[in-house]
């Protein structure tokens, strides 16, 4: 099917079935219940899963194949967003031409950056990127205003033009749609005390996002992805068999550029909003922990690392101390006060503690990501099944970062 | 020409930041290879080891005034820090206000500590990885470290000011021969600079003069030479890094009366002397230092109201700019050694 292999058409499978049943697996929990909270079903989230997950997927391109570190991609998706703001407000509120804008952008931006950056390697050209980036981030809160709007953000406005629309002048913005139907569409189900929510935004997210997973897939299994791997190995033993690396490598950074301007573009999609800060270098710094705590070079490593994260910014951060003393509520009054002293650090604002704790800990044991621990534990239990015939075959599938 | 003084002397301050940061780096590649993105934590655990000093001076018992009332009528409660009562109410109050130079004497056993741990503890297991894994695991502790003070500090400034003696500032048009006023600099920024410089020319004699310093040279230059003689090279690696640690902890500690610390310090300072040792040229010293105050001095110029009526916006992104251009014309920085990151 597509062109893919059985191995990859499972993987994709699996994927698609995820994406599309995220409302139903990501709300196991009934509507208030203690467990509720932990329910990460909601539009925005899951909006946040999949754009991110485009992100990281690109990411993943130009440094898990190449072995390229950069550390300003997020430049690129802050262009994507400010070009489809730009076209929200200036042609039509219909999304479609606001995420091909993005990605346009996105590319010629990182073709510039990408032609002046990699004529370094290494850490000097990680630098190049971060210095691109931060500059990008200065400007566009300082000397761009004009275009990016500065500290405000980029935003809507009742008098915009908007040429292609003719709706009726009721006083209130607009909202994004796709040909007429609305991003902040969607209907609810209730199954008995369960609550599921289905938002169109999302699925479009979704339905993009697999789009660029399989996209993805290609470019890992095709000769061109192979070239990637080849001059990650050893770039001088390519170049001695008459290949050029530099157009390479030049083509996956612009690819993964566009990638970051296509979750932009989504980003807008949903909420029609650009701010500058998009852009900083630790908003750049996020997209190589998801990467590397899902498994950079991995397929889908990148996916899930972006879910972790986001899952935990969102649902761990909002964990506070009297949720955490009815947890306890069933030990003895000095205990419940000591485990709650204890965790107290890791939760709420904290959550990013915990987030630097697991990323060392992934880097230090796991360099693979938890796609890695995964393939570790599915051995473990193969072993203790003692039927090891088919396990070579399926762990080639992956390759862990080197 | 005052006017260019002056900038010279805004840039140096924060350029004498930026050498001190980026030597502590450049003494922790050179030595044992390894990329600290952690570095930036370290100048932000100074700082804050300069404010932890300040609390404990100020930790104070509440006593009632037998004579005097507060505005209610009520017996009026006066707060007496402990020290007043171990070294007299002048001495007390003396070390209270002197309490950031103190603080260097607090901080070094602090962040010798920190590095002697940090070193044996995580990056002695990551001589042999990539750099790519270094930068992300060091990145990771950084990320837990101001998280740890974000935790106990919390996540506003804290004003921690210069001694009152300190606090002034000189009038170098006077003394130079120009209109008065026309270059103000306050006395503790000059009292940076002079400390920026003794640090690091202490350093360099270390380095230079000392057997210690010699055997770290060698080492630095062919590591397993150095070996083959007999000399555990590791662990005077292990000292040196325990040094740039230190380093990076005075320049913190020192740098609290110019900006009240908060828990991202660290951060912001580090991106800024990644692209300092890397114009100045991985794994030279000299070059880290140059390159500090080069950059420094020219974000200073850049700030000037006619470079920025002229170029608006350069003063946000000239550091960058100069980076990206020496990058490309000099693949090895201003004074990189042959050999050392090249491509």
């Amino acid at each position: 099917m597509l062109g893919l292999n059985s191995k990859d058409k499972t993987l994709f499978l699996i994927v698609l079935a995820l994406t599309m049943f995220a409302p139903f697996l990501l709300n196991p929990f009934p509507e208030g219940s203690e467990l509720a909270q932990f329910n990460a079903g909601y539009p925005d989230l899951m909006q946040r899963f999949v754009i991110f997950g485009i992100f990281a997927i690109g990411f993943n391109i130009l440094f898990g194949l190449t072995g390229y570190l950069s550390f300003g991609h997020a430049a690129f998706l802050g262009v994507g967003s400010y070009a489809g703001v730009w076209m929200l407000k200036l042609l039509t509120m219909n999304v479609v031409p606001a995420i091909i804008v993005s990605v346009i952008f996105a590319g010629l931006f990182s073709a510039v950056v990408g032609y002046i950056s990699l004529r370094r390697s290494g850490i000097y050209f990680s630098i190049l990127t971060l210095a691109f980036a931060q500059m990008s981030f200065a400007l566009a809160y300082s000397v761009l205003t004009p275009i990016t709007n500065g500290e405000t953000g980029l935003q809507l406005a009742l008098n915009d033009p908007r040429i292609l629309d003719f709706d009726a002048a009721d006083g209130s913005l607009p909202a994004t749609n796709f040909f007429g139907i609305e991003m902040r569409d969607g209907f609810e189900l209730a199954l008995g005390p369960w609550l599921f929510t289905f938002n169109f935004g999302y699925y479009l997210c979704a339905v993009v996002m697999l789009i660029a997973f399989y996209i993805s897939i290609r470019i890992f299994r095709s000769p061109f992805g192979l070239m990637l791997r080849a001059l990650k190995t050893n770039q001088q033993r390519m170049r001695f068999t008459g290949k050029n690396p530099k157009p390479h490598t030049l083509a996956a950074f612009i690819i993964s550029g566009m990638y970051a301007g296509l979750a932009g573009g989504l980003m807008v999609a949903m909420d029609p909003l650009a701010g500058a800060e998009r852009m900083q270098w630790t908003a750049s710094g996020e997209v190589v922990l998801m990467t590397i705590l899902g498994g950079a070079g991995t397929l889908i490593g990148p996916v899930l690392g972006a879910g972790v994260i986001k899952y935990f910014e969102n649902i761990f951060s909002k964990i506070n101390d009297n949720v955490l003393y009815n947890w306890f509520s069933f030990l003895p009054d000095g205990m419940q006060d000591a485990f709650v002293f204890m965790i107290h650090p890791f939760i709420g604002k904290g959550w990013h503690l915990t987030l630097g704790i697991m990323f060392m800990l992934v880097v230090i044991f796991l360099p693979g990501g938890v796609v890695e621990g995964g393939q570790r534990l599915k051995r473990l239990f193969r072993r203790r099944g003692g039927s090891d015939s088919a396990g070579g075959a399926s762990s080639a599938k992956v390759h862990p970062a080197e | 020409m005052d006017a260019i003084i002056l900038q010279i002397l805004n840039g140096l301050d924060k350029g004498s930041a930026y050498a001190l940061i980026a030597l502590g780096l450049t003494l922790i590649f050179g030595t044992l290879g390894v990329v600290n993105f952690a570095h930036g934590a370290l100048f932000m655990l100074g700082a804050f080891c300069a404010v932890t000093l300040n609390k404990i001076f100020t930790i104070s018992y509440e006593t009632i005034d037998p004579v005097r009332k507060d505005f209610l009528g009520n017996p009026l409660k006066v707060e007496t820090p402990y020290i007043f009562d171990w070294f007299g109410p002048d001495v007390g109050t003396a070390m209270i206000e002197w309490s950031v130079p103190l603080a260097i004497l607090f901080s070094i056993p602090i962040m010798i500590l920190i590095g002697l741990s940090m070193e044996r503890g995580l990056i002695k297991y990551f001589y042999k990885r990539p750099h790519a894994d270094q930068i992300l695991v060091t990145f990771g502790l950084a990320i837990v470290l101001q998280e740890i003070i974000k935790y106990f500090y919390g996540a506003n400034p804290i004003p921690t000011p210069a001694p009152p003696a300190l606090t002034g500032s000189a009038d170098f048009g006077v003394l130079l021969g120009f209109d008065a006023g026309s270059i103000i600099y306050p006395y503790w920024r000059l009292v940076y600079f002079v400390f920026a410089a003794a640090i690091i020319g202490g350093v360099f004699a270390f380095l230079r003069y000392t057997t210690f310093g010699m055997v770290v040279r060698a080492g630095m230059a062919d590591r397993e030479t150095v070996g083959l003689l007999g000399i555990n090279i590791d662990k005077r690696f292990t000292i040196m890094f325990a040094l740039a640690a230190c380093v990076a902890g005075l320049a913190g500690v020192m740098y609290t009366p110019i900006n009240s610390p908060n828990y991202h310090m660290g951060m912001d300072f580090l991106v800024l002397s990644f692209v300092v040792v890397v114009v100045g040229g991985m794994g030279s010293l000299e070059g880290a230092v140059a390159a500090g105050f080069l950059l420094g001095v020219l974000e200073s110029f850049a700030s000037m109201g006619e470079i920025v009526s002229l170029l608006p916006g350069i003063n946000q992104i000239i550091i960058y700019l100069v980076a990206i251009i020496i990058l490309l014309t000099r693949p090895r920085g201003l004074m990189g050694r042959k050999g050392v990151m090249e491509e």
